[in-house]
């Protein structure tokens, strides 16, 4: 780790209004290794993912990739840098098909122009060709066979979400941005998402930054964590460290056991997907679990190698009876 | 002299234009669904209460057909909300905009119809009088418009900040779900809002009745008020006021100094240098995805 | 149901599915070209016009289609492009320009100016652009009167003949070389359509249509997407206003006005948003319903002696049929064929839901 870190966020502040979602905060995530932010609802995880998107313009600070820095750059720009990011309430084209999803996520490797295109040109022939294979590539890693050519409107939560990440991936990016990657899924759909990230990392050489809640997930597969409150950074280590730091607990239980997270920022996107409130107090319930009892948390980790190789053998119809 | 009255008279067809907005924006806050129909609305309030008082009609007192007709207007809006509306629950927002447009074509057809394909005018109790102030002769009628929408916003802006059904619609317009969640049947309100647009645009006709002539086509004047709404910055009701406002003073002013034509043009040009450098409005509010 | 083995990459990237689809759109396209000889040979081709006519719609058909069915945007002011290309390939033809130049050239005149017209509102919300094209078609005629020494204005313009290579085309003298021009630039621009929805622009559309802001999250603009689409449309549009007054031979400023524009949306409602079919079946019922109206008056003046000639009917049934279909049948005809089609291939076990859309409680695109 003796290189510059790929990605560096300095001092940067997003104001809503009034509320503070992001305050002076400071990170960096090096090359190679999976970083989750953690923290209660409205702790400006997912500002940070939107600041680095490049949909929000931050008051003050830098953000920079690979040495570029982004904030001189507009939101499509950022893709081409390399990096690719899922959404917290899935965003997928939904009149499309799978195949068609994945595709538009080669956009930014395109090579042809609209003129060609029009007349279709063998050039573009070949390049349909070249970014197919890539596409397939993708299905493959994430079993997506079955839904190829399934419009994305008839499909369950949990495939949607693998879609989600297999958009991403299909971008070929250096830098992953995994919003809540495991909210709404079953126990098994997590485990998969679990190994999938895994290999993103391992096989792949692709850096990820998620947000997520569970830390169950967030303990097998992150190499550090961060732990978020109110916009400013409690804690930053191993899973281990960071849960058991007594700020990290504190903002998650209070001392007088009064959940002290701000809800500010998140009010608003909290009541716009039905389920959420009620999957947000789970996912509180699960977290406050997840930190004092620290065996439960590492539980997956642990049964890891055995429940992998049964996962790999047959995810797709795994998930598909986890469905229906 | 003759400056002032033009003012004036700008400003009196302006009123008329920013309720017709005004009744637009509503719907759209309330809802996201963009009528294109609110100027056949203002037509059609217009002929209903000009189908009750005048005396080749009904020939009722005007005071009494005045509300009448504003509450055929609002019962009018509600039922197209519920009637229609909610069946395009889920479709995209083209779709509305194309089932407005539909609906503004066939309230034109059934205006012509009923009542007239040839202008008409109101007969109303301020029709043809003047005052003359220190030698500026001023029409009742404009005078009458200026303090009517005064009025009207007054009132409006007292039912959204204190009373418990205006607040209900605003917290609705702001978060569809989390009213919900509050206990406010999110739907109904809905179609009150549409009722309230559909008040306001039978307003907004009886004024512009009064001041001239009104025929079938004069629902196209919607078109000038969506203008003036965007103008103001499409979400803002005081934007939408002021829209109308400028709108109503550049047709005239444009006209008088301009060159022939030109005034047609004009209340465009406005809408697409406010839009070139101004492209949320004059009272923009940020409108960006949440994700 | 057919099912389709396919082996390489190439079967989900060519034109057709498998070789009997490819066969039928053959047959097809015999059938059009073969069409005129069925004239020929009962000697009145006033029904070709017609057909000529409704090829004409399906033309700008495709262009709006393009727009609203592909990339989610409604023009209401397509009747303005039309005549925009319309009056440039007059122009141009009158100052001596070739046809074959002139055409093409009122194409791109009409894609240019409509794209920089379009351009401030294409950054914002949809919704602007609806009423900024609307805005547009209704001042359309005024501009038209303003610019009369171009335009003739209100006592209108003569077109001129088409010219190929020195051989005169006039929808009168010769109907079935008018028809054959028509249908070559129907099929080029049919073609053109369906390769760039097998390419990345076409998906990059379709990107825009269905969510914005992760369109933008996999690198594509969105103001300079929607313009590409907006401006292709405008081509369509202007290529279809050209030929359009060439089948009229005398325009006006009241040729293109706003019930065109509404006719034009109303076509590829009913046809089926986002299916290129849909803008051939709106056409033919757009072509046909006038017809309909015309006989259905004769047969209730002849038969029943009832006269019914109310002002504003024709545009009345036009919208109401317009809101019949967005309300039950959103998917337009196109979408009733497939929804035939799917039931009698899986019988028995279509389900009535398998085409329901799924309805969100809300789905907003601002932030409060």
């Amino acid at each position: 780790m003796s290189h510059a870190p790929l990605l560096d966020i300095k001092n940067v502040t997003q104001k809503f209004g009034g509320v503070v979602a992001v305050d002076d905060l400071t990170l960096h995530v090096n090359e190679g290794e999976v970083f989750a932010l953690v923290g209660p609802n409205g702790a400006g995880k997912s500002t940070v993912f939107n600041l680095i998107s490049r949909f929000y313009t931050p008051a003050n600070g830098s953000i920079s990739f690979n040495g570029e820095q982004l904030l001189d750059l507009v939101p499509d720009r950022i893709p081409s840098l390399g990096i690719a990011r899922t959404f917290q309430n899935i965003e997928l084209f939904e009149q499309a098909t799978v195949l068609q999803n994945l595709l538009v996520g080669r956009h930014r490797h395109r090579a042809t122009n609209v003129l060609s295109e029009l007349f279709f040109l063998p050039s573009v022939r070949r390049e349909e060709r070249r970014h197919r294979h890539a596409v397939e590539q993708v299905i493959d890693f994430l079993d997506l066979q079955p839904y190829r050519d399934k419009m994305i409107a008839g499909l369950p939560y949990g495939v949607r979400k693998v879609v989600e990440l297999g958009r991403a991936l299909a971008t070929e990016p250096k830098l992953l941005l995994l919003d809540e990657p495991a909210s709404g899924l079953s126990v098994e759909e997590t485990q998969d998402m679990a190994f999938w990230i895994e290999d993103i990392q391992k096989q792949m050489g692709i850096t990820v930054l998620m947000v997520e809640h569970d830390m169950g997930l967030v303990s097998a597969v992150s190499n550090r964590v961060m732990a978020l409150a109110d916009g400013k950074e409690l804690a930053t280590g191993t899973p281990q460290e960071v849960q058991s730091h007594p700020a990290v607990i504190e903002a998650y239980l209070g001392t007088s056991g009064i959940q002290k997270g701000g809800q500010q920022a998140e009010k608003s996107s909290a009541a716009k997907s039905a389920p959420k409130p009620a999957k947000t107090a789970a996912k509180k319930a699960s977290a406050k679990k997840a930190v004092p009892k620290k065996a439960a948390a590492k539980k997956p980790a642990a049964k890891k190698p055995a429940a992998r190789k049964q996962a790999t053998r047959k995810p797709a119809s795994a998930r598909k009876g986890a469905k229906s | 002299m003759d400056f002032i009255q033009l003012i004036v008279s700008g400003l009196a067809s302006g009123c008329v234009y920013g309720l017709i907005a005004l009744g637009f924006v509503l719907i759209y806050k309330a809802t996201e669904a963009v009528n294109f129909a609110q100027g056949d609305f203002m037509m059609i309030g217009a002929f209903i209460c000009l189908g009750l008082t005048n005396q080749d009609f009904w020939g009722l007192n005007f005071w009494l057909a005045v509300p009448i007709a504003i509450v055929i207007m609002a019962v009018l809006g509600y039922l197209f909300d519920w009637g229609v509306l909610r069946f395009m629950f889920g479709q995209s927002q083209v779709s509305i905009v194309i089932l407005t447009i539909a609906v503004g074509f066939i309230l034109r057809f059934a205006a012509g119809t009923i009542w007239s394909h040839e202008p008409v005018s109101l007969e109303t109790p301020f029709a043809g009088r003047d005052i003359s102030l220190g030698g500026v002769v001023l029409g009742f009628d404009e005078i009458a418009i200026i303090i009517v929408t005064l009025l009207l916003t007054l009132a409006l802006f007292i039912f959204f900040s204190r009373t418990k059904l205006g607040m209900a619609m605003q917290a609705s317009s702001q978060n569809q779900l989390a009213a919900y969640y509050m206990g406010i049947p999110v739907k109904r309100i809905q179609s009150l809002v549409w009722a309230l647009s559909g008040a306001v645009a039978a307003v907004a006709g009886i004024l512009f009745a009064s001041k001239g002539a009104i025929d079938p086509s004069a629902g196209l004047l919607g078109i000038k008020a969506f203008a003036a709404a965007a103008i103001g910055g499409f979400g803002s009701l005081p934007g939408a006021l002021v829209g109308g406002l400028i709108i109503g003073l550049v047709e005239p002013l444009s006209a008088r100094y301009g060159a022939p034509g030109f005034s047609q043009i004009a209340p465009y040009g406005i809408l697409i240098l406010v839009l070139v450098f101004r492209p949320g409005g004059l009272f923009s509010q940020t409108q960006k995805k949440k994700v | 149901m057919r099912f389709v083995f396919k082996t390489t990459y190439d079967a989900d990237i060519n034109l057709f599915k498998h070789k009997t689809q490819m066969g039928y759109y053959f047959a097809l396209f015999a059938a059009v070209l073969a069409l005129p000889l069925y004239f020929v040979w009962t000697g009145n081709p006033y029904l070709l016009g017609e057909i000529t006519a409704v090829l004409i719609f399906a033309i700008v058909g495709m262009g709006l289609m393009l727009l609203t069915g592909q990339t989610g945007l409604a023009s209401l002011g397509h009747a303005a492009f039309m005549a925009l290309g319309c009056y440039s390939n007059i122009l141009l033809l009158n100052a001596g320009v070739p046809w074959l130049i002139a055409f093409p050239l009122a194409g791109l005149i009409a894609g240019v100016v409509g794209t920089v017209i379009a351009l401030p509102v294409l950054r914002l919300h949809g919704v602007y652009l609806a009423l900024a094209t609307l805005a547009l078609s209704i001042i359309a005629g005024d501009i038209i009167v303003l610019l009369e020494a171009y335009t003739g204005g209100v006592s209108g313009i003569a077109v001129p003949d088409i010219s190929i290579f020195g051989y005169e085309i006039n929808k009168y003298a010769n109907p079935y070389a008018f028809y054959y021009v028509v249908l070559a630039v129907v099929f080029i621009i049919a073609l053109l359509y369906r390769n760039l929805l097998r390419a990345p622009t076409g998906r990059s559309f379709s990107a825009i249509r269905d969510s914005e802001i992760s369109a933008q999250a996999m690198g594509i603009n969105p103001t300079r997407t929607k313009a590409k689409s907006f401006f292709l449309s405008c081509v369509a549009a202007g290529l279809a206003g050209s030929l359009f007054g060439h089948s009229a031979t005398y325009i006006t400023h009241e040729t293109f006005d706003l019930v065109m524009s509404i006719t034009l949306l109303l076509m590829i409602v009913i046809g089926g948003l986002g299916f290129i079919h849909g803008a051939f079946l709106g056409a033919v019922v757009v072509g046909l319903i006038p017809v309909l109206i015309a006989n259905g008056r004769s047969l209730l003046a002849t038969t029943f002696g009832i006269n019914i000639n109310i002002p504003g009917l024709e545009s009345a049934m036009f919208a109401a049929i317009l809101m019949g279909f967005i309300l039950f049948e959103p998917m337009g005809l196109y979408g009733r064929w497939l929804k035939v089609r799917t039931y009698f291939e899986l019988f028995p076990f279509y389900r009535k839901d398998m085409f329901r859309r799924q309805k969100s409680y809300l789905k907003t695109e601002r932030v409060q």
